[in-house]
């Protein structure tokens, strides 16, 4: 076949009956104020690990709903604390970084 | 003055020689325990300084000052310096004074334990002799001295305001137990030197007592019963002493000789760090110290209730205390005891395991290079002036630098160390030091106190200087680098935790402000500045808590009718801009703003 330089991209469903959301709903017992998160991406623009990882809290967030792998980009985060300076819905990221850190398999 | 009973024994006497006898093993005990506990090396050093004379002289003279005198106390507080002084030393000379007695008067009786506090029962008056009057004035003097300290305790125990502290321990059953037994000590003592005083003599307290008791009483049935109730009171004061919080005047005799051989604490619950949670008297002086005392939920969040904790070995609020606090260092400012609260929670949070670990060892950054780098930090990112303002006066100055992380570069590591986690903290230091050592920098300026502390503290930079601006902009004025002009606007200046009390730095920010605008002083300042609130130290502090301190701190900075309030910190300013109803201005954009030819506005 011909090469043009760019290809398919992924389906991006999310088949929610076959996620595994285990994690995330973890996640949320633990800290709640994970819940509240409303994908606003104030957490992206500031992140320092994004421009090596792509990284940031709300991806990390969409990850878990969708069952995804998200350590690559967790793996990056440095707890710098930025994105709480700016989360509007006040969540306390890093508390919520440390748990994922810490209930992660 | 005359042995008055030949066996020179009551049993009376037995309570107290039990309840001594009790606390002393108690306490040889537990001192074995903690040094076998130290590191290996750490005894060595501990015991080498117990045969240095200069550590000799200084723990006498601290076991004198802090334990006795409690000078720390006094100037922090002359009320509850003068409570607790007025009962240390006064019991204290009423036990030498004791001795003397014995040895004055009685000296064939110097080998029974329990003479000099039962020495009254023991002797008769033979004639007046000037000595012995003097001995019982002394004697009355230091026992009115004691119970002078137990009515403001009394007193600070029914209404904490009077003494000047807002808020007082609450105790638990086994500390008020104590706390009775020890006020009842020496007006049973009074008593019973009363009731003997016709037999023993004594001075311008007793005799009177004396004249009064015999006139309502007119017999002497109440004297071996109240010798009975002072020996057993002593007993239950020393029998619960291991168990309360009296248990720090023993432990202060350990904690002083370790403190200067020059000991770190190692372990959140073993060898030194047990020494310093025995000693803590509860006496609350870091409660109203502590930024988060303004909300009633986390008062009991404070280093008191760690010390309580760790004692009782609650693990789970042990937990909860240690990942709530903001590190702002200030309990341990205002702790006379010199307990490290910040420290003993760092460790106690590195214990927490993590099934993830973080990697930045793919991390790209471009290699900074010059004589002089710049690191602003990520915070600075949210606050972009600073760093602008620090390259602007840079530039005025004609210093040759490179800003290593304008586009952005790998965090200090002390959000990641204060959370405890120092393994994955070195993985950012490492990162960090193979730029700036490659660079061939001598000169690192850094412009967050956060990382300002982190560089100086955990990274190893051999041939680099690590300064804060502040210190640097000190120096280029000095050198004539820079001229500035004096603003009409006065500013209060706000010393963040992480440069005040995390790096000493107080003067440099108030010397460079002087020079460009007038400078007023808040009532808490320097080592004893409040906490913006912002700080990364706190791992659960939501949102709302925070603001609540925000705004306790920043009325502190208004009580100083400044016209804008100036920090030195992209977290303070960040936080501070939040809520404050004046400008907040980091010192480096004032410093531009008032440096010659430069019209940059605000
Ligand atoms: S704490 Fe982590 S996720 Fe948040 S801004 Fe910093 S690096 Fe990004
Ligand atoms: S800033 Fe807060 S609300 Fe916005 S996406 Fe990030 S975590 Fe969610
Ligand atoms: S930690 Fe220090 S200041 Fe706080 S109660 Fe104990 S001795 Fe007092
Ligand atoms: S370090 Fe600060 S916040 Fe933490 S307990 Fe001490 S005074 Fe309170
Ligand atoms: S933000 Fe500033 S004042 Fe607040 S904790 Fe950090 S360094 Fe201290």
């Amino acid at each position: 076949m011909t090469d043009f330089g760019f290809s398919l991209s992924k389906s991006s469903v999310v088949d929610i009956d076959r996620t595994d959301t285990a994690l995330y709903r973890r996640l949320c017992e633990l800290d709640r104020t994970a819940a509240s998160c409303m994908s606003c991406g104030s957490c992206s623009a500031t992140c320092t690990a994004s421009s090596y990882s792509g990284m940031s809290l709300r991806k990390v967030l969409h990850g878990l709903q969708r069952g995804e792998d998200v350590r690559p980009m967790l793996r990056c985060c440095m707890l710098c604390g930025k994105c709480t300076m700016v989360c509007p819905r006040g969540i306390n990221t890093r508390h919520v970084l440390l748990t994922i850190a810490k209930i992660y398999d | 003055m005359i042995d008055r009973i030949p066996s020179g024994f009551n049993p009376f006497v037995i309570p107290f020689l039990f309840g001594m006898a009790f606390v002393l093993g108690y306490c040889l005990f537990g001192a074995v325990r903690i040094l076998l506990q130290l590191p290996r090396e750490d005894r060595k050093k501990l015991y080498l300084s117990l045969i240095t004379p200069t550590t000799i002289y200084k723990n006498i003279r601290d076991i004198f000052c802090d334990c006795l005198l409690h000078v720390r106390l006094w100037k922090r507080n002359p009320v509850l310096g003068y409570m607790h002084s007025s009962i240390a030393f006064g019991w204290f000379m009423l036990i030498v004074l004791g001795h003397v007695e014995v040895l004055l008067f009685v000296p064939h009786r110097i080998n029974l334990f329990y003479y000099p506090i039962f020495f009254n029962y023991f002797v008769a008056e033979a004639n007046q002799t000037l000595r012995g009057a003097f001995m019982f004035f002394l004697m009355d003097l230091f026992l009115l001295l004691v119970m002078s300290g137990i009515a403001i305790a009394m007193i600070k125990r029914v209404r904490s305001r009077i003494v000047g502290m807002r808020k007082t321990t609450r105790h638990s059953l086994i500390n008020l137990i104590g706390m009775y037994s020890l006020w009842a000590i020496f007006p049973l003592r009074l008593l019973a030197e009363c009731f003997t005083a016709h037999i023993s003599g004594g001075s311008f307290l007793t005799i009177p007592g004396n004249w009064v008791f015999r006139s309502i009483l007119g017999n002497d049935l109440n004297l071996l019963p109240t010798w009975w109730a002072y020996s057993i009171v002593l007993c239950i004061f020393m029998c619960v002493l291991p168990f309360s919080r009296y248990m720090h005047i023993p432990a202060e005799m350990m904690l002083i000789p370790l403190r200067n051989a020059g000991l770190k604490v190692r372990d959140s619950r073993k060898g030194f760090a047990r020494v310093q949670v025995m000693s803590c008297p509860n006496c609350g002086v870091c409660l109203d110290a502590c930024p988060m005392s303004v909300s009633r939920a986390d008062v009991r969040d404070c280093t008191v209730y760690l010390m309580r904790q760790m004692r009782a070995g609650n693990e789970r609020r042990i937990k909860e205390i240690s990942e709530k606090c903001l590190l702002c260092g200030k309990c341990e400012a205002v702790c006379q005891e010199g307990v490290e609260g910040p420290k003993l929670r760092l460790l106690e949070r590195a214990k927490t395991e993590y099934r993830l670990s973080p990697d930045y060892s793919d991390i790209y950054v471009a290699a900074p290079s010059g004589k002089v780098l710049y690191f602003s930090g990520c915070m600075s990112q949210l606050t972009p002036s600073v760093g602008r303002s620090v390259e602007s006066v840079m530039r005025k100055a004609g210093v040759d630098f490179d800003w290593m992380d304008r586009e952005g570069g790998i965090c200090c590591g002390r959000p990641m160390f204060t959370a405890g986690r120092l393994e994955e903290a070195r993985g950012m230091v490492r990162r960090n030091e193979e730029l700036i050592l490659a660079s061939g920098a001598d000169t690192l300026v850094v412009s967050c106190p956060i990382c300002f502390k982190m560089f100086r503290e955990e990274y190893s930079l051999p041939g680099v200087r690590v300064v804060h601006y502040l210190e640097y902009f000190d120096e280029l004025i000095a050198e004539g680098r820079l001229t500035l002009e004096k603003s009409e606007l006065c500013y209060v200046y706000h010393d963040p935790c992480e440069l005040g009390r995390g790096s000493g730095i107080y003067d440099q920010p108030r010397r460079l402000l002087g020079r460009a605008a007038a400078i007023a002083e808040a009532p808490k300042a320097r080592a004893e500045s409040v906490c913006c609130g912002g700080s990364l130290g706190s791992l659960t502090l939501d949102f709302a808590r925070r603001e609540k301190m925000t705004r306790a701190s920043l009325e502190n900075l208004y009580a100083s009718h400044a016209d804008a309030i100036a920090t030195a910190c992209p977290l303070c300013l960040a936080t501070f801009g939040r809520y404050s109803d004046r400008p907040v201005r980091d010192v480096a954009e004032i410093i531009d703003q008032q440096t010659k030819g430069n019209n940059i506005e605000l």
